[in-house]
């Protein structure tokens, strides 16, 4: 597919010597699990917890949609006279209740962003499927792997125990996924804050740790032959989504940590009476969250560049333009932030600055969306369901492109700030991009992480019924937002109600749709039939699919050799 | 025997301190914000996980120094270390960015409220002279720089006594430089809170005071390295442990200089000293 076919021979038949006898030698359950320095076991640790936080994020997200589902507010008091009972608190106020619209809408953006989309990319993903597609025995730091993930789960429990302690008007963080002061600050009294500004802390030292990781192996453990220019996509994207994280992640730490002194020492960074700037937090904030939403993509375009290129059967279009266009989408993220904050104030040079900075993004991207195309080009093509999630990918993906080139408009913008136009354009990036790119990769190496082969059938149904659902669900928003609906409301005008209750259907078929997928989960790995080595032809070319499915537990005790040779 | 690795890469087994140093931080996160909301037992809580995370640092490093000792930190490992140094001060260079961005976003366009008044440094805010304690700290981590490159070249060459004197006299200037910071600190005209409080003592506070976090960071990471030089730890060809050390205290020795130049004097011109 790229440019890295090995001679798997050289190396096959010493594995298939090894992988029965040392290489495959488990330690016990708890130690296998919980003391873990294996990238495999570490990268099923990560897919399981994002599962998990999926359930809830998306739970969540249920819970906005039956509210949203009709005008006035039914349920929100009833939701947040639950969570006081729980702490033994009396029946709830009606801003106890709108404060649980904030805390909902909060928690469902950090769950996915943290806990669900950042875990499956990279540490899911991304740990499973480097070192494997470069032919490394494991990572470079297999113990400060474990930590990366281990302190996941300490920072989720953070997050959500911050939903039942006071944090403001009613109980929870209702300061949504940016955490802006001075709502966070002055706006939010109690501990409830704190703890999500904790979860954040132990989240990104999370990620910074898994960023020096996978830097250090992609540099250092690349198979004999295997030159950077002859790395999978797959690898280069998680390459430079590391390179991302590592120099972004440290600015949110600076500023929830000068949230924190503020909200509990007295500093005045966001307080404009001590000479401090609210618009500060949102520049720090942005400064990180927009390579964040490249950080989330990126390993995305990863995956659909090898499902496109192997269900083409052809080496993917332009492999160094695609390379490079990732890495100036990296590079390019870095100075584009303030889009984010055209309504603050800002004067026209400096809007017409990340306008036009916003805009030179759509250039590698195009060269991606294009090469893509370019790469089905004259391919023999089959749409077994991970093409078709990569396909429905390219497809939703551009379309939320395309609104974020409407969005990058400074003047534009003035009018669709805060608007369901916004809600809809980054949903199509991240609910049909970085989700189907997911579900891409799920189906993809379904067979070579679990051994077993998923059912085509059901997977397939799974792909259409969340395809509709998700396009019902946010296309409405579209409209929505341009007809004036503002984002993080939980009441609207009757005149809002049409396509308010045709998004709520919307979620219902693509709820059925996640039942398919765990029904065809729990199907496929209790009776699947066994994986092959290789599923899907000659058109899977990199290394992992010269491995057994389920890889040994240690793979490439002799590493494989890449030919220099090389000729499509 | 069968399977047994073929290449240089270290493969390690189980290890219990990742988990163990999870939990601990989570107690430290849950216990501090106890702490803060006044929570009965939210010190404790806070001081276990503390004590937890530094035993996970003890016990961790303390494999990874067996495992040098034992032959797996082959020259491709060594490397990774490396990487993984550089990458860290990397994102500790970004996190003082962040530092220095609230000090610049409040000193280039100071706030017209009249807490500043429109001028930085804030209107009748006496600041600390630039050319007194804070020019010999300059003076004492610039010196402090060579000593650690002394006791280097005494390492390379195999030299114990040199090594050992050159990480003392590193240490003391540590020491040196961290009180004189404490001296200034209590004596500074200006903090958090009180009548007189701005945006000044914050942004100063914070920048200086989280270099000085490093700085006694450092100071026990050389320490560290001194404990390891008396039992013979270094040899001259590998000893990556006092690299990342001298690393360390470069990065925090040069976060200095910025702070020098843009906070003490730049950030304090034309106000009175205190």
């Amino acid at each position: 597919m790229t440019d890295t076919t090995a001679h798997a021979t050289h190396f096959e038949a010493d594995h298939g010597h090894d992988a029965h006898h040392d290489a495959d030698h488990k330690p016990g359950f708890f130690a296998r699990w919980f003391m873990s320095t294996n990238h495999k076991d570490i990268g099923t640790l990560y897919l399981i917890f994002a599962i998990v936080a999926g359930i809830i994020g998306g739970a969540i997200s249920g819970l906005m949609r039956w509210e949203l589902a009709e005008p006035g507010i039914q349920h929100l008091q009833g939701w947040a006279t639950f969570v006081n009972s729980l702490t033994g608190g009396t029946e709830a106020t009606f801003d106890e209740g709108l404060h649980m619209w904030n805390v909902l809408i909060s928690a469902h953006g950090l769950i996915m962003v943290f806990f669900m989309v950042m875990p499956a990319m990279i540490g899911g993903f991304g740990n499973w499927f480097v070192p494997l597609m470069i032919g490394a025995p494991d990572m470079a730091f297999p113990r400060m792997n474990n930590i990366s993930f281990w302190l996941l789960p300490p920072a989720f429990i953070l997050l959500l125990g911050s939903s039942f302690v006071p944090g403001g008007t009613g109980h929870g963080a209702g300061v949504g996924w940016t955490v802006y002061a001075p709502l966070s600050t002055s706006g939010s009294v109690g501990p409830s804050v704190d703890m999500a500004i904790f979860a954040l802390h132990l989240a990104g030292a999370s990620s910074i740790l898994g960023a020096i990781n996978f830097i250090t192996t992609i540099f250092n453990m690349r198979a004999p032959g295997m030159t950077l220019h002859k790395m999978p996509l797959f690898v280069w994207s998680v390459l430079v989504t590391a390179f991302l994280l590592l120099l972004a992640l440290p600015v949110l730490a600076g500023a929830i940590t000068m949230l924190l002194t503020d909200r509990n020492f007295g500093t005045h960074f966001f307080d404009a009476a001590g000479g401090g700037d609210p618009v500060l937090y949102q520049h720090l904030f942005w400064f990180f969250g927009h390579p964040e939403v490249y950080i989330m993509i990126l390993p995305g375009f990863g995956m659909v560049s090898q499902v496109v290129a192997t269900f083409s059967r052809k080496p993917v279009f332009g492999y160094l333009g695609m390379a490079y266009a990732m890495v100036a989408i990296g590079v390019i993220g870095f100075v584009v932030w303030a889009h984010h904050m055209f309504t603050v104030g800002m004067d026209v040079n400096t809007k017409m600055y990340f306008t036009a900075a916003t805009m030179v993004i759509a250039v590698p991207t195009g060269i991606k969306i294009f090469s893509w195309i370019a790469t089905m080009w004259g391919g023999s093509l089959t749409f077994e369901t991970p093409m078709l999630w990569a396909l429905g990918f390219i497809f939703m993906f551009t379309v939320g492109g395309v609104t974020g080139v409407v969005l990058a408009n400074g003047g534009v913008d003035t009018v669709m700030h805060d608007t369901y136009y916004v809600v809809a354009h980054f949903h199509y990036v991240l609910s049909l991009g970085a989700v189907f790119s997911l579900f891409a990769g799920w189906y993809y190496w379904f067979g070579k992480m679990w051994g077993k082969q998923y059912n085509e059938f059901l997977g397939k149904v799974h792909f259409w019924l969340f395809f509709i659902g998700v396009n019902v669900l946010f296309f409405p928003m579209h409209f929505l937002g341009l007809d004036g609906f503002q984002r993080r409301v939980p009441d609207y005008t009757p005149a809002f109600a049409d396509w308010n209750h045709l998004a709520s259907m919307g979620y219902l078929i693509m709820l059925a749709g996640m039942v398919v997928f765990f029904v065809n989960t729990i199907i496929s790995l209790a009776a699947g039939k066994k994986a092959p080595d290789n599923p899907w032809g000659e058109g899977a070319t990199t290394l992992e699919w010269t491995l057994s499915s389920p890889p040994p537990f240690h793979q490439f005790e002799t590493l494989p050799v890449i030919d220099d040779d090389k000729h499509h | 025997m069968a399977g047994a690795k073929n290449h240089q890469y270290h493969i390690l087994p189980p290890s219990i301190w990742p988990l163990i140093g999870s939990i601990s931080a989570l107690l430290m996160a849950g216990g501090g914000v106890m702490w803060l909301h006044d929570y009965s037992g939210g010190g404790y809580v806070f001081i276990a996980g503390a004590i937890g995370v530094l035993f996970t640092m003890f016990s961790w490093w303390s494999d990874v120094i067996r495992e040098a000792h034992g032959g797996d930190h082959t020259p491709i490992v060594q490397l990774h270390l490396r990487y993984g140094m550089i990458l860290f001060i990397a994102s500790e260079v970004m996190f003082f960015v962040a530092w220095f961005w609230a000090w610049f976003a409040a000193s280039l366009f100071p706030s017209t409220v009249d807490a500043v008044g429109g001028v930085w440094p804030p209107e009748g805010l006496h600041v600390l002279d630039p050319f007194g304690w804070p020019l010999l700290n300059t003076l004492i981590l610039l010196c402090s720089g060579t000593t650690v490159t002394w006791a280097h070249h005494a390492l390379i060459n195999n030299d114990r006594n040199g090594l050992i004197n050159g990480l003392w006299a590193t240490i003391g200037l540590g020491l040196l430089f961290t009180g004189i910071q404490a001296y200034e600190y209590m004596h500074a005209p200006f903090g958090f809170t009180g009548a007189e409080a701005n945006i000044y003592g914050s942004t100063f506070m914070m920048a200086t005071g989280f270099h000085g976090a490093h700085v006694i960071i450092g100071t026990i990471f050389l320490i560290v390295c001194l404990v390891r030089s008396y039992k013979g730890h270094f040899k001259p060809e590998q000893h990556f442990g006092f690299e990342a050390a001298a690393w360390y205290w470069h990065f925090v020795d040069v976060v200095w200089l910025f702070l020098f130049l843009c906070i003490y004097v730049w950030g304090g011109w034309g106000a009175e000293y205190h």
